[in-house]
C-alpha cells in the first residue's frame, strides 16, 4: 500500500535490477557472453551464472541462442549484468529457451498487460491449443506452438491485441476457435 | 639538472596559484546544517512491485510440464502470501492438536530403541510395572508381528 507510479506507454527497454528479460546472445568474450537486451548497451551474462554450471561444466550457449534471464546489476553507469540462477541458486525456469519458435517485439504497456494477474488475452489464448510462451520486461515475446501456423496465429493475435478492444478480441478468438 | 628543478618548482607554483582560486571560489554557507531527515520516499525502478506482476515463462494446455510445474509453483507461493492475511482455515485448531499429539506419539515409537520401545509398551499397558521384562514370551503383544519367542527353561 502507499506506492504510486506512472503508467507511461514506451516502447525503448531501460534495464531495471530484478527484471526477468530475454536475451538474445551476440558474442562469447572469454567466460562471458554479451547479450542484445534491446537497452542502451549490450547486457553480460557470465557462464557461471547457470544452474548447475562449474568451471568445467559449461553451459552449451551458441551465438543467436535465446536466453530468459535477470537482472543483478543494472545502473545507468555500468553495463547491466545478468544471470540465469535467482537468490537460491535455482533456475527456476530461466536459462537458455529451447529450439524453435518466435520472438518478436511489443510495447512495453503491452507487456504490463499481459503480466498482470488474471489477464484476460491469456487467459482466451490458453483456450485455443497447446502452447508455450515467454514474456521479457523488454518488450520481447517468445511463442511456441505444435505447428508453424498456430505459432503464426498467436503472434498475430498479440501483436494486435495492442490496439484491438476486448469485444473485437473476442470475435476474433471465436472465429478462430470456430475454425 | 637545474632545468629539471626550475620545472617541479613552477609547477608548485602553479599548484599553488590553483589551490588558492579554488579555495577563493569555494562557495560554504553561513546557514547551520540542516538535520538530515529520513525520507519516506523509496525510488523504485521496476514495474514488477508496482503492479505485482506473474512470473514470465507459462506454457498452456501441457505443452511444456517443467514449466506448467514452475507455474503451479508460482502460484502457490502467492497464495501463500494470500493465505497468511487469512484467517480462515480448513481444518480447525482443535483437530490439528489432536492429530499433532497422536502424531508425534507414532512417529517418535519409530526412532526408539529396542529396549525404549519395551518401556513404552510395559508403560502403556500396566502402569504400576516398573521392572524392565525381558521375555517377550510372557506378555501378550498387542500386535500380530511375529517376535522371536525365547524357549521357555
Amino acid at each position: 500500500g502507499g506506492a504510486f507510479w506512472v503508467d507511461s506507454q514506451q516502447k525503448r527497454y531501460v534495464p531495471v535490477k530484478g527484471d526477468h528479460v530475454i536475451g538474445i546472445v551476440t558474442a562469447k568474450a572469454g567466460d562471458v557472453f554479451r547479450l542484445d537486451v534491446g537497452g542502451s548497451e549490450p547486457a553480460s551474462l557470465s557462464y557461471l551464472a547457470f544452474e548447475g554450471a562449474t568451471k568445467r561444466n559449461r553451459p552449451n550457449v551458441q551465438v543467436g541462442d535465446l536466453i530468459y534471464g535477470q537482472f543483478v546489476v543494472a545502473n545507468k553507469d555500468m553495463e547491466p549484468e545478468m544471470v540465469c540462477i535467482d537468490s537460491s541458486g535455482k533456475s527456476s525456469g530461466m536459462g537458455i529457451i529451447g529450439q524453435d519458435g518466435f520472438l518478436f517485439k511489443v510495447s512495453l504497456g503491452l507487456i504490463r498487460k499481459l503480466l498482470a494477474p488474471k489477464c484476460e488475452i491469456i487467459q482466451e489464448l490458453s483456450q485455443l491449443y497447446p502452447f508455450e510462451l515467454v514474456i521479457g520486461m523488454n518488450g520481447r515475446i517468445w511463442v511456441k506452438a505444435k505447428t508453424v501456423q498456430q505459432t503464426l496465429i498467436i503472434v498475430n493475435i498479440l501483436e494486435a491485441c495492442e490496439y484491438m478492444t476486448a469485444e473485437q478480441r473476442k470475435q476474433a478468438l471465436a472465429k478462430l476457435s470456430g475454425n | 639538472f637545474m632545468q629539471r628543478g626550475l620545472d617541479s618548482q613552477t609547477k608548485k607554483q602553479l599548484e599553488e596559484e590553483e589551490k588558492k582560486i579554488i579555495s577563493e571560489e569555494h562557495w560554504y554557507l553561513d546557514v547551520p546544517d540542516l538535520k538530515e531527515k529520513e525520507s519516506c520516499i523509496i525510488e523504485e525502478r521496476s514495474f514488477l512491485r508496482c503492479e505485482d506482476l506473474v512470473y514470465g515463462r507459462m506454457s498452456f494446455k501441457g505443452f511444456n510440464p517443467e514449466i506448467e510445474k514452475l507455474m503451479i509453483q508460482m502460484k502457490c507461493k502467492e497464495e501463500e502470501i494470500e493465505e497468511d492475511d487469512k484467517m480462515e482455515a480448513d481444518v480447525s485448531d482443535e483437530e490439528m492438536a489432536r492429530r499433532y499429539e497422536t502424531l508425534v506419539g507414532t512417529i517418535g515409537k519409530k526412532f526408539l530403541r529396542k529396549r525404549d520401545q519395551r518401556v513404552l509398551k510395559g508403560d502403556e499397558e500396566d502402569e504400576d510395572d516398573e521392572v524392565e521384562e525381558g521375555n517377550s514370551n510372557t506378555r501378550p503383544s498387542k500386535r500380530a508381528k511375529k517376535m522371536f519367542l525365547k524357549p521357555q527353561d
